[in-house]
């Protein structure tokens, strides 16, 4: 198998990653709506803790993608 | 001529170069030196312009710079307590860069300055640096005890290594978090712009079709808007979480 089909190759199984974002980005959205809708008052102090989990969780996803690109840009 | 969507994060020279000796070292005036260079005049100029002449009762420019003074005031106190807010001019500064940078990359035919990942992990490495010599500087050589956090023995073998790992990897998770997400924005727009391309140029029934890339691009570019402040917003709120770590090692609140 020549270089160029293997970087191609790899760079699709670095997507996989892009799952594991998925779930976790819901994951954190679902537990704020769940909290925030038992406790309104309490949801607005909690709004930086959520923009923050879901930056580092989207980052997560997004290592997979930098990895993608590396494979297939700086081989 | 086959265009890519990665063209657009291409470093060109645009002005006077300067070769030293050393046939790889060159110094030039490049695109992304120009936007950066914008970047910063613009932030300068709207910032000196809003505390000019200013008012008790603020016209619309000066109550939108107090809007960010205390914006970025009140992410440090929180993540960082009062103490924190020495570091105030180093984040504001930062998040005003990052914040600049992200949105001027949205303008059409634009250069966006934190898709280089040389720019991103120069900002990461100086907040590092940044947190280190404070942590020094306050603690002394106690500052090592950051990473041995109160558990019981049978795990500290286990977790002493693993927060040191998760210290040192904090420059490289910072820069590229907001690399790749710029990168992966700025990429997606432009496969849609060359989708809206593909299909004009194939005429009759696929150029009306051309418009649905169209709306995709018009929804992407909003969504990265989005994607623009909140980045800046973590990046600026990761940074005091990480000085409140230097300056406080463990303590609760």
């Amino acid at each position: 198998m020549d270089v160029a089909a293997a970087k191609l190759i790899g760079a699709g199984l670095a997507c996989f990653a892009l799952a594991g974002a998925g779930i976790g980005i819901g994951n954190v959205f679902g537990s704020y709506l769940s909290g925030a809708l038992r406790n309104p008052g309490a949801a607005a102090s909690q709004y930086p803790n959520l923009l923050i989990g879901f930056a580092l969780c989207e980052a997560t996803g997004l290592f997979g993608f930098a990895i993608a690109m590396i494979v297939l840009y700086a081989f | 001529m086959k265009m890519s969507p990665m063209d657009q994060f291409a470093v060109k020279s645009i002005g006077p170069e300067w070769h030293l000796s050393h046939r790889y070292f060159t110094l030039a005036f490049t695109n992304q030196a120009l936007w950066m260079a914008l970047v910063v005049g613009v932030a300068s100029i709207f910032m000196l312009a809003a505390a000019s002449n200013p008012k008790l009762v603020p016209g619309r420019l000066q109550s939108m710079a107090e809007l960010s003074y205390e914006f970025v005031t009140n992410m440090i106190r929180q993540a960082a307590g009062d103490d924190g807010l020495i570091f105030f001019p180093f984040v504001f500064t930062i998040f005003v860069f990052v914040l600049f940078s992200n949105f001027f990359g949205l303008l059409p035919g634009a250069f966006t300055v934190t898709s280089q990942i040389a720019v991103t992990f120069a900002l990461a490495c100086l907040v590092f640096v940044v947190v280190i010599v404070t942590g020094f500087a306050k603690h002394g050589l106690g500052f090592l005890k950051l990473f041995v956090p109160h558990v019981p023995w049978y795990i500290i073998w286990l977790l002493v290594p693993i927060e040191v790992l998760s210290f040192f990897i904090r420059p490289l998770t910072l820069s590229v978090r907001l690399f790749a997400n710029m990168l992966a924005g700025h990429t997606m727009l432009k496969v849609f712009a060359g989708f809206v391309i593909m299909l004009g140029g194939a005429g009759g029934a696929l150029a009306v079709l051309s418009l649905a890339p169209m709306f995709m691009i018009v929804a992407v570019s909003a969504l990265e808007m989005l994607v623009a402040f909140l980045q800046a917003y973590v990046f600026a709120i990761l940074t005091c979480i990480y000085l409140n770590e230097a300056l406080h090692l463990h303590e609760q609140h």
